[in-house]
């Protein structure tokens, strides 16, 4: 039966998010809806690459976690869950949450798994489609290609709760559209019905970051505080039939739900505030107005949504090369000085190798690792240098942190704390693809 | 006399690609004039110049009493292949809270 009104929550706003809050809200949010947003820009390219090592692996590495935590309170209180922690590998990450369920003792439950946003073939047959960030055709990224996903809008996850299988499992979806997903399914809402999609992606544009929303990177100590934020709760929203929304907390929990809050939070990653283009709409949040209308309770109205695009915006995960680090760290008289001999003592190992970089970076925490070096810096007590190279050969990148470590014995005095790091860098470029090549299918894992 | 945008409101970064946005909310009416009519692009692009090659867009938000600047490449040629420890910039909301505003 459709109601009047629904309550969609958030369970975690980034891949390593906290797991506790969810499983508070599960219990005592009084949720219809409990979604996790699991996925950043490169993941997906990350995970395949996992996939390829082992074909049952491929999704968010804390999917077990997450749903042991909530599994149980939302099993009882019926609760559907909808999550991107499918991440590169769905199918195995349904195969997972099944197992898990039954490891928790729990009835069989079905996951409805959403396919169709590797477009990696698409992609592969379209070598003339240009990368949003230069102009230039995709084709010169396709042997390195690592990953190609489509960010994929509400009306799957629609689709994919019409099964009426308990937890819905995705890769590529777009944020709010895991949460506008939850309002067309529950509410009955019209994919065409524009003023009612602004609600609902306004809605999940505030919620997708989670405690962003309810006090997390927030707090100034003396300017701006937030309560009791080892255990800030998670955000929740009413939204009714007509499009009415208004965002809550957990009654108990940390942090704080106001005004403050989600203005900060509704202009969080967005640029031209009338055009912020999702897949199922193209949001203006130039009218939208906040109301305290209880303590924690914050009624959003004024978002406005003109028609969505013909085109699905598409991330493609690439190689490129690897990063090599180290870092040392000086104190007390002359520490700067110290810091910076091993500078150039680094440099000259580095050349004395034959090694050279496209790019590499100096940073000298303490001073200027976060905001560059700007003139009239004050040295600090303590200073700890850091040498990042990114190389296209593992040999060079390397080296940088080799030569940083041998800093203890063959460097300044008093150098210690050192550290180092190699890493292989994913990168991400975009390109936008013809909806009509983008093929979308809901499989139901388990039998209802 | 001057005054530092910390006193007038509060600020938020976000990434995408190689952009950084960072948002500046008034506290209040007063604040709002003294932002609206002092923080412009320059002295942003200013006060950012030595971390991003910019251009730097501007944005109004008279409802929220917000501004929202759009700084171009700012984030070492994006979040995934940065060579920045801050890759995704989350500390370059207080660049923009650090920049002093005629009072």
């Amino acid at each position: 039966m459709k109601r009047d009104e629904i309550r969609v929550g958030c369970g975690a706003g980034f891949s390593d998010d906290r797991i506790d809050p969810a499983q508070e809200i599960a219990e005592q949010g009084a949720l219809d809806y409990l979604v996790f947003e699991c996925l950043a820009e490169r993941t997906i390219a990350r995970e395949n690459l996992a996939r390829l090592k082992d074909p049952d692996k491929g999704y968010t590495p804390y999917l077990v976690e997450r749903f042991q935590a909530v599994l149980p309170a939302c099993s009882r209180n019926g609760v559907r869950i909808v999550t991107n922690m499918g991440a590169a590998n769905p199918v195995a990450a349904a195969q997972a949450v099944r197992r898990e369920a039954r490891a928790l003792g729990l009835d069989e439950i079905a996951v409805a798994v959403v396919l169709g946003d590797d477009v990696t073939e698409q992609i592969r047959a379209n070598p003339q489609l240009a990368l949003m960030e230069s102009g230039d055709p995709v084709e010169s990224l396709l042997p390195r290609m690592a990953s190609a996903n489509a960010y994929l809008g509400a009306d799957v996850v629609r689709d994919a709760l019409a099964t009426h299988a308990p937890v819905v499992m995705t890769g590529r979806v777009s944020d709010p559209s895991l949460f506008l997903g939850c309002m067309l399914h529950g509410l009955d809402w019209s994919y065409e019905d524009y003023p009612r999609l602004a609600a609902g992606t306004i809605a999940g544009h505030l919620m997708e970051c989670a405690a962003q929303l309810t006090g997390g990177c927030f707090a100034d100590p003396g300017k701006k505080d937030v309560a009791n934020m080892a255990r800030i709760g998670f955000p929740f929203a009413d939204i009714g039939r007509d499009g009415g929304l208004v965002l809550g907390k957990v009654e108990g929990s940390g942090g704080r739900l106001d005004v403050m809050t989600c203005k900060e939070q509704v202009l969080y990653e967005m640029h031209d505030p009338t055009s912020y283009v999702t897949p199922d709409c193209i949001l203006d949040v130039t009218g939208v107005d906040f109301e305290q209308v209880a303590p924690d309770r914050v009624r959003v109205v004024g978002a406005r949504a003109r028609p969505r695009t013909p085109t699905y915006k598409v991330v493609i995960g690439y190689h490129d090369g690897w990063i090599g680090e180290g870092e040392v760290g000086y104190a007390g008289p002359n520490a700067l000085a110290r810091a910076r001999l091993s500078e150039q003592i680094v440099r000259e190992r580095l050349q004395l190798r034959g090694f050279s970089y496209p790019e590499m970076r100096v940073d000298y925490i303490g001073m200027s690792s976060l905001h560059g070096m700007a003139c009239g810096r004050q040295e600090p007590y303590e200073v700890r240098l850091r040498i990042a190279a990114r190389s296209p050969d593992r040999k060079a990148a390397q080296a940088v942190g080799f030569e940083m470590r041998t800093l203890h014995v063959n460097g300044p005095a008093g150098g210690g704390g050192g550290t180092n790091a190699l890493r292989e860098v994913l990168g991400v470029k975009s390109v936008l693809l013809p909806r009509a090549l983008v093929r979308t299918q809901v499989l139901v894992e388990g039998t209802r | 006399m001057s005054i530092k945008v910390h006193e007038l409101g509060h600020a938020r970064a976000g990434d995408k690609g190689n952009t950084s946005n960072v948002s500046v909310v008034a506290y209040d009416d007063a604040a709002w004039q003294v932002l609206h009519s002092q923080l412009s692009v320059e002295r942003v692009m200013a006060a950012y110049a030595h971390i991003a090659r910019g251009p730097v867009t501007r944005y109004e938000l008279p409802k929220l009493r917000a501004l929202n600047f759009v700084i171009e490449n700012a984030l070492g040629g994006g979040v995934t292949i940065s060579l920045a420890q801050d890759a995704h910039g989350k500390s370059l909301s207080y660049v923009m809270l650090g920049i002093e505003l005629p009072g």
